[in-house]
């Protein structure tokens, strides 16, 4: 009888913690852009971040619900009725006292135990280290390397470089060396995971998964962004990270290496546009994926892959009129950025011209 | 008890740097503040340890190759001997022998000016055999950020004491400068103390790599 | 009537306050210069939600909202926070334990002069080539490649004002320990002071991390040297443990003190003793112990490794064990108690849920693989407003309407208090509790601007609106505070009716000298164990006799200037002529203070017994 009765109590309190689950879940739910948000979790890492998440406001659901119940009763219950009456003077209540110590205890314990196990995991980069007969990793590794105010992506085993718009794999485990090359940043995928930031002093290393059903929910783009103050355009430093199958992920890495030299342009005005860009921004501006230059010298984003990407410095809608307006005049839409002033003034006819060739500058056919 | 009061060997109290409440408020105040001298000389060993040896390239002196225990042996001893001879004063102090306090004080003086005098040799060498300077190399602006603001500390405690020592030449001891000689004694012990800790973790530590 | 009380010009005023060592009026002092300044922090917040109104908005550029968001971070915590709690823990604490002065009222007017001056050079900033910009944690990286004198000025201002919160919090200390009246033994104090004597101890080994932080940022930006110059081996993460092994204590050094506010606020509207006081006392003690083991909670993400963040992260949910003692025992304190909804009570009855719900995401923000989707976002900012303005500016607002009468003899107006009270916990609750949201649906903190189509611009405007509510409501509390002073009503030493410690047992505003015979302290709120037995004040412990006072001083004023001198001197030397021999100047000035000082008596001086006697005759006809 008793055993049964203790049960059902436990299914009772399991079944309350599930409701409240399923509740807060609905709160939280469609709060913001599943290309963005990370109430919106799309990879493992976020997923796990997300379950901490749920699980401390409910803890933290049910504290304030108590605080909250005993509040209101007090607040109305004791109203100062008569303006002569004196309370009774009470000292305390042992009981009382180690209740409340007790309980919080339990409560953070509950709380500390996944807490310990998920930081222990989410910096598990130990297949960074596993080296094959080639001297490579068999997973994934990508080099974040953060400047004012854009990322470069360097793939070390592929040996191919881009910028500002990362191409990972799904539904695997990509690996993350992390740094800064001139002050400190943060990278942060948010509806992907947690950030870690990019140190002057250090390489830090972390991981990331990318789902693929959630990536077709949030149309293959996610939005990354710096979240550590860097200047007047940290609110400006944004990239995107492309998600593809592995098979189409490999294709891409078969299309980057293929490109080795500077591709071509086709029509007349594009290689106008090339001569160009070769006088006045290729000092900066690499074309080409290989990862020959030293880092020091590569002080500008890759372009190689510049018409594949979505935005036009990260920021602006992918158009040629855009690459015109940024090239003009970048100081108007990334204040303090390190591009203005390298490169002399150019026309309209010359900045058309450029557009194109940049435009032009595809992959992905 | 008037802080301004006349005393004799046989009136002055048993325990004159607590005999007036601003006293024992000087005297409690003086400790917590070297808790915060604590607390800031860690912070600078912490940092001196993060970045010892930490230079930009490899033609620039690491502490192996540049301290000499003897230099800093002697200087320890200076300081030492000091810290030994404001224990005396302060010892002629609550007997209320002032000359021979005076006198003590003086000496103490005489091993920190001394002490000092090392410091700075010591400082000359490093930059001039070594090019080891404050903006050489990250492990030169710890290095000197920590060994100088002790060497403040010294040269600020000098200047405490000397002026003590003139204002009061002629005033003699009493309830109202009592306190003040005993707490710029606890700051010279301090001093040593702290040194005590440079020695152990800049040189013998740095002699060992 | 006496010599001691006359009335005095305003140039006589002015130098009253410019010298004087009286713990009361330098606690208006802070309190007049704290207030400044958290009008003008409030006004860059302003700047900032207008800013953030909407997206793209172009109302500041940039840079200058870094500025702004700098000034408002730094200012409102080093030059509003900690000023006003310092005006009410010199205007009450003294009193509370029953003394005549603090135990350094000399260094009391010089940690003043430091603060304040230290903070006008910061502020000075805005006129001389450009406020500091990266942010009131100032990380090394950015804070080196800033290229205005911004950051000199914030690392040399803060310096100046850190030296003068230093030597207030030893001044407390021994203050506590020495000075206590007959009786008042430790565990008979009231919250306030124990709240002030932690606080004060917190300080002691807090600022000293700053302050070697500073120098080191000093050095690098002004001297050459190289602690955070990563190319001649420096490392910047030095700096961020020594900015959080100071700025985590240096939250509970704002809070501890606005749970000793509201301690006494529950008590006395609640005409109950404090529940469990024994366990309220040790929750302070061990909430200011467990403060200086969490640092490295704001540094989760930056790579210290699985080791450090786990042990960090339970370190950190622990300090919500005493924190939740408190706030039961605040609950218990008013159960069964007689309630009465002063302004005071109503900001402390508004202060439980609106800390809660603060500290609870501080919970939250504990477990470090889940802090790595909130930190640096506007969660954060979220939660830190939530505990800072939900538990100190509440704190603030509800001991300044308490205390109001104690300092200045007259009350705030109730009516325009209450106004003021909702339209700032509407504002309040209105601009903050959406910023959680925002935060997690990714929103990074210290952006100037956000771009549209992101799902950011609902809960952007409706804080903007909650910050122009918090804005009308410090207007109204300013009207309050002009009418009531023109007005002038004087009040009773009791202005509340229910006072339970001893600073409600003397005249208000008290007379300099605060109890002419020391009182006999025979318990917990020992002035409300007088009044249950029928008698109108304190016995006393002591015949009347003469008092020894401190005189005024010059010196802590010319000190200071010295360095403020010096701060120049230090900026400009390397690009300027005149820089060095400013320096030099000033550290002579400040030198010369110090040796004046030195050689100079300064027994203070006695108020005779008659004199006293003749006072009580000039009151005695009013009461």
């Amino acid at each position: 009888m008793k055993v049964g009765f203790k049960l059902a109590m436990k299914m009772l309190a399991k079944w309350r913690l599930l409701s409240l689950f399923a509740l807060i879940a609905l709160v939280l739910s469609g709060c913001g852009k599943p290309y963005l948000s990370a109430l919106r979790p799309a990879g493992e890492v976020a997923q796990s971040q997300y379950e901490l998440m749920l699980l401390s406001t409910a803890i933290m659901v049910g504290v304030i619900a108590v605080v909250t119940i005993i509040f209101i009763y007090v607040v109305i219950k004791f109203r100062r009725k008569n303006d002569n009456e004196i309370p009774k003077q009470v000292e305390g209540s042992h009981k009382l006292e180690i209740l409340w110590t007790v309980i919080p205890i339990l409560l953070l314990l509950i709380l500390a135990v996944p807490t310990v196990a998920q930081t222990f995991k989410l910096a598990d980069v130990s297949p960074m280290d596993k080296k094959n007969a080639d001297g490579k990793t068999d997973a994934l590794v990508v080099n974040v390397r953060a400047s004012l105010y854009w990322w470069e992506f360097e793939y070390p085993n592929e040996g191919i470089i881009t910028s500002q718009e990362m191409v990972v794999p799904t539904d695997e485990k990509v690996y993350f060396n992390l740094k800064a090359s001139d002050v400190k940043h943060s990278f942060w995928i948010p509806a992907i995971g947690g950030k870690m930031d990019t140190n002057t002093e250090n390489v830090n290393k972390f991981w990331l998964e990318f789902d693929s059903k959630a990536a077709d929910e949030a149309g293959g783009l996610f939005y990354g962004k710096c979240a550590e103050l860097c200047g007047p355009s940290h609110a400006l430093m944004d990239f995107k990270v492309k998600t593809l199958p592995r098979d189409e992920f490999d294709q891409w890495v078969a299309s980057m290496k293929a490109v080795k030299e500077p591709a071509k342009a086709e029509t007349a005005s594009a290689q106008q546009g090339q001569e160009i860009f070769n006088n006045s921004c290729i000092g900066c501006h690499a074309v080409t994926p290989a990862n020959t230059a030293p880092e020091a010298a590569r002080v500008g984003p890759n372009l190689t892959n510049f018409g594949d990407r979505s935005r036009v410095a990260g920021i602006l809608d992918h158009s040629a009129e855009n690459v015109k307006k940024w090239i003009e005049d970048p100081e108007a839409y990334k204040p303090g950025n390190k591009m203005t002033g390298k490169y002399p003034q150019l026309s309209s006819e010359e900045l058309d011209a450029v557009a194109e060739y940049l435009m032009g500058l595809k992959v992905q056919k | 008890m008037q802080a301004e009061e006349r005393f004799t060997y046989e009136t002055w109290p048993a325990e004159p740097e607590k005999a007036t409440l601003e006293a024992k408020n000087k005297f409690l105040g003086f400790w917590f503040f070297l808790g915060g001298e604590t607390v800031l000389f860690a912070t600078l060993f912490a940092t001196y340890l993060a970045l010892k040896d930490k230079v930009p390239s490899a033609d620039h002196a690491l502490a192996k190759d540049l301290f000499e225990i003897p230099l800093a042996f002697a200087a320890t001893m200076l300081l030492l001997t000091s810290s030994l001879t404001s224990v005396y004063a302060m010892y002629h102090m609550k007997n209320f022998q002032f000359k021979k306090m005076q006198l003590w004080l003086g000496l103490t003086v005489a091993l920190g000016a001394a002490f000092l005098g090392l410091e700075i040799y010591e400082f000359n060498h490093y930059v001039h055999q070594f090019g080891h300077t404050f903006t050489s190399s990250a492990f030169g602006s710890a290095f000197y950020t920590l060994v100088g603001f002790h060497g403040g500390h010294v040269a600020f405690g000098l200047l405490w004491i000397t002026t003590l020592m003139i204002r009061n030449s002629k005033r003699g001891l009493n309830l109202y400068n009592a306190p003040k000689f005993y707490v710029a004694s606890l700051y010279w012990h301090f001093i040593d103390v702290v040194w005590v800790f440079i020695f152990t973790v800049v040189y013998l530590m740095g002699m060992v790599g | 009537m006496s010599t001691y009380a006359q009335k005095k010009g305003f140039g006589a005023t002015l130098w009253d306050y410019l010298t004087t060592v009286d713990h009361k009026k330098i606690a208006i002092l802070y309190l007049i210069a704290g207030g400044f300044f958290f009008l003008l922090g409030g006004l860059e917040a302003l700047f900032i939600r207008i800013q953030l109104a909407v997206p793209n908005n172009d109302f500041v550029s940039a840079g200058f909202y870094n500025e702004i968001l700098t000034m408002h971070g730094t200012t409102m915590i080093f030059l509003a926070a900690m000023p006003l709690v310092f005006a009410f823990m010199n205007a009450v604490m003294p009193l509370q334990i029953g003394a005549r002065d603090v135990a350094f009222p000399f260094l009391n007017s010089l940690g003043f002069w430091l603060f304040f001056f230290g903070g006008v050079f910061l502020n000075l900033s805005w006129f001389l080539g450009g406020a500091p910009d990266a942010g009131w944690t100032s990380y090394a990286s950015l804070s080196l490649t800033s290229t205005t004198h911004g950051i000199d000025f914030y690392a040399l201002g803060l310096q100046i004002s850190g030296m003068g919160t230093l030597i207030g919090g030893i001044n407390f200390l021994v203050t506590i320990i020495n000075m206590r009246a007959p009786g008042m033994t430790y565990m008979r104090m009231p919250m306030f002071t124990w709240a002030t004597f932690v606080t004060s101890a917190l300080i002691l080994f807090a600022f000293p991390p700053l302050t070697v932080g500073l120098f080191l940022l000093i050095f690098d930006r002004m001297f050459g040297s190289n602690f955070f110059n990563v190319a001649n081996g420096g490392n910047t993460i030095i700096w961020e443990h020594l900015f959080w092994i100071f700025g985590h204590p240096e939250v509970y050094i704002l809070i501890l003190p606005a749970f000793g506010i509201f301690s006494e606020i529950f008590a006395i509207f609640s005409r109950k003793r404090l529940f469990g006081y024994s366990s309220m006392v040790f929750a302070t003690i061990l909430i200011g112990f467990l403060g200086f083991m969490v640092w490295a909670h704001h540094m989760f993400t930056t790579g210290l490794g699985p080791i450090a963040n786990a042990i960090f992260a339970v370190a950190t949910m622990a300090i919500a064990v005493p924190t939740g003692i408190k706030i039961f025992n605040w609950l218990f304190t008013m159960w069964g108690g007689s309630i009465k909804f002063s302004t005071p009570m109503l900001w402390a009855v508004a202060f439980i849920p609106s800390f809660v719900a603060g500290g609870v995401t501080g919970v939250m923000l504990a477990t470090a693989a889940a802090d790595y989707q909130y930190h640096d976002t506007y969660f954060v900012v979220a939660h830190f407003h939530y505990v800072i303005v939900g538990g100190v500016v509440f704190a603030l607002f509800a001991g300044a309407h308490l205390y109001w009468p104690k300092m200045f003899g007259t009350m705030l107006n109730e009516t325009l208090g209450k106004i003021t009270f909702w339209l700032f916990l509407i504002g309040f609750h209105l601009t903050f509790f959406i910023q959680h949201f925002l935060g997690l649906m990714g929103m990074p903190r210290r952006i100037f601007t956000f771009l549209p189509g992101q799902g950011l611009e609902t809960g952007n405007l409706v804080s903007s609106i909650g910050a122009a509510l918090m804005g009308v409501a410090v207007l109204v509390l300013l009207v309050n505070v002009v009418t009531t002073t023109v007005k002038n009503e004087k009040v009773g030493n009791d202005p509340w009716g229910d006072g339970r410690t001893l600073e409600w047992a003397i005249a208000s505003p008290p007379p300099f000298y605060n109890f002419k015979q020391l009182p006999l302290v025979r318990g917990l709120d020992a002035y409300w164990l007088e009044k249950m037995e029928g008698k109108k004040g304190m016995t006393p412990a002591e015949p009347i006799g003469d008092i020894h006072m401190p005189n005024n001083s010059f010196i802590p004023f010319v000190l200071v200037l010295g360095l403020f001198i010096a701060a120049f001197g230090t900026m400009y030397h390397a690009e300027t002529s005149w820089g060095l021999p400013v320096l030099i100047l000033g550290m002579a000035v400040t030198l010369g203070a110090m040796f004046v000082r030195s050689i100079k008596d300064d027994h203070g001086f006695h108020i005779h017994k008659e004199d006293l006697i003749d006072d009580d005759k000039d009151k005695g006809v009013k009461a």
